[in-house]
């Protein structure tokens, strides 16, 4: 077995209604450091913590939406969202954050990180996973 | 086999911690390890000692501190989520200038690349919480 | 590399149950603990999705989840078995990974 395991981290849940959205992006940060092989899956109510234009300035608390932004740098740039999710929202990608990272086997190239799948893409993605993180 | 577990939620609010304790009971019954039970979200509120529930209800915080004393478990509740939640061992005790800790026998606190060690060193991630 | 997915919400509370079984794969197993065991039971609005998913998934509930929630085996839908916490372990083992639809 190789000493790599694919960890895959998946989000169903809002953010600020309660707190599992930004403790479980923490461990997403903190793990990236381990050298896994790092996805993140957004499902259900999970994908409005990648809406666009998130201010949690009249709440006072804070606004962790600009955090998911930096995932490029710390490699962690498979960002799957469930289609099904999206259309059940009345959502499409264009409301997402641009999410990007620099592709260092394509002489640091611009590329987006979220990747737009259907539910039966997304079962196969989460197939081959060694280990599910939920929160 | 080798179980990582991660417990999400506090002792009382939800059920998870309770069946996670099952569940522990269960796995070692058959004769596999427990790599280590790491405790995220309100999950770090199953390691005060300052739980004091009714006699007649079951007591969750030292059910955990007997079975890690049992089996040498690894009780790990994780450091940011504890200072949010006020649980303090001696050590966070210091570094934080507290008045106290309240960290309950067989618990631990550190940082959450130990949840990510259990997802790498166990053979199997199993995650209860709401 | 099989999965076992575990579901701990009532179907009319939350949606992990018909998220569950849109994203499991053939051949994948699930577990209905805590209060996803009202998911295992006849007779009800959601009862005809899991009798359908029956065909492509092993479906199992928490017998003590069952018991302190007085829902009696009678009550559940034929072809879903009733483990205890022993034989969820069990199948956390045969099963590669395991995920939970928190």
């Amino acid at each position: 077995m190789s000493d790599t395991k694919k960890f895959m981290y998946i989000n169903r849940k809002a953010p600020y209604g309660t707190i599992y959205a930004w403790e479980s992006l923490e461990v997403v940060l903190i793990g990236a450091a381990f050298e896994q092989e790092v996805a993140m899956a957004f499902v259900d109510d999970g994908v409005y913590q990648i809406l666009k234009g998130q201010d949690t300035s009249e709440l006072g608390i804070k606004n962790f939406s600009p955090t998911y932004s930096a995932l490029g740098d710390y490699d962690v740039n498979k960002i799957y969202v469930e289609k099904e999710s999206l259309d059940a929202r009345g959502l499409t990608v264009d409301d997402l954050l641009d999410l990007k990272y620099e592709d260092e086997d394509d002489d640091w190239a611009e590329k987006d990180s979220i990747q737009v799948v259907t539910s039966q893409e997304l079962a196969e993605i989460l197939e081959q996973q060694d280990v599910v993180f939920s929160f | 086999m080798k179980f990582g577990i991660q417990v999400n939620e506090g002792p009382y609010n939800h059920e998870a911690s309770v069946t996670a304790l099952n569940f522990v009971r269960a796995a070692l019954e058959a004769g596999h390890e427990i790599f280590r039970v790491f405790f995220y979200h309100d999950g770090v509120n199953n390691g005060t000692r300052y739980t004091t529930p009714p006699q007649d209800d079951i007591h969750i915080v030292n059910s955990w501190s007997e079975l890690a004393e049992k089996h040498n478990l690894d009780l790990v509740v994780c450091v940011a989520a504890a200072q949010r939640r006020g649980i303090v061992d001696e050590g966070e005790q210091e570094r934080n200038g507290k008045d106290g800790n309240n960290i309950a026998p067989g618990f631990r606190i550190s940082g959450l690349g130990q949840l990510i060690e259990a997802g790498i060193q166990s053979d199997r991630l199993v995650v209860f919480g709401d | 590399m099989p999965t076992l997915h575990t579901i701990n919400k009532s179907p009319f509370d939350r949606n992990s149950l018909q998220t569950c079984l849109r994203l499991a794969n053939k051949g994948a197993a699930v577990i209905l603990i805590e209060d996803g065991v009202y998911g295992a039971m006849k007779g009800n609005t959601v009862s005809a999705t899991v009798e359908k998913a029956l065909s492509d998934l092993s479906i199992y509930v928490l017998g003590p989840d069952m018991k302190a929630r007085g829902v009696d085996e009678s009550k559940i839908i034929d072809g879903i078995k009733v483990v205890d916490y022993k034989g969820f372990v069990d199948l956390t083992v045969e099963n590669d990974k395991i995920n939970a639809w928190l």
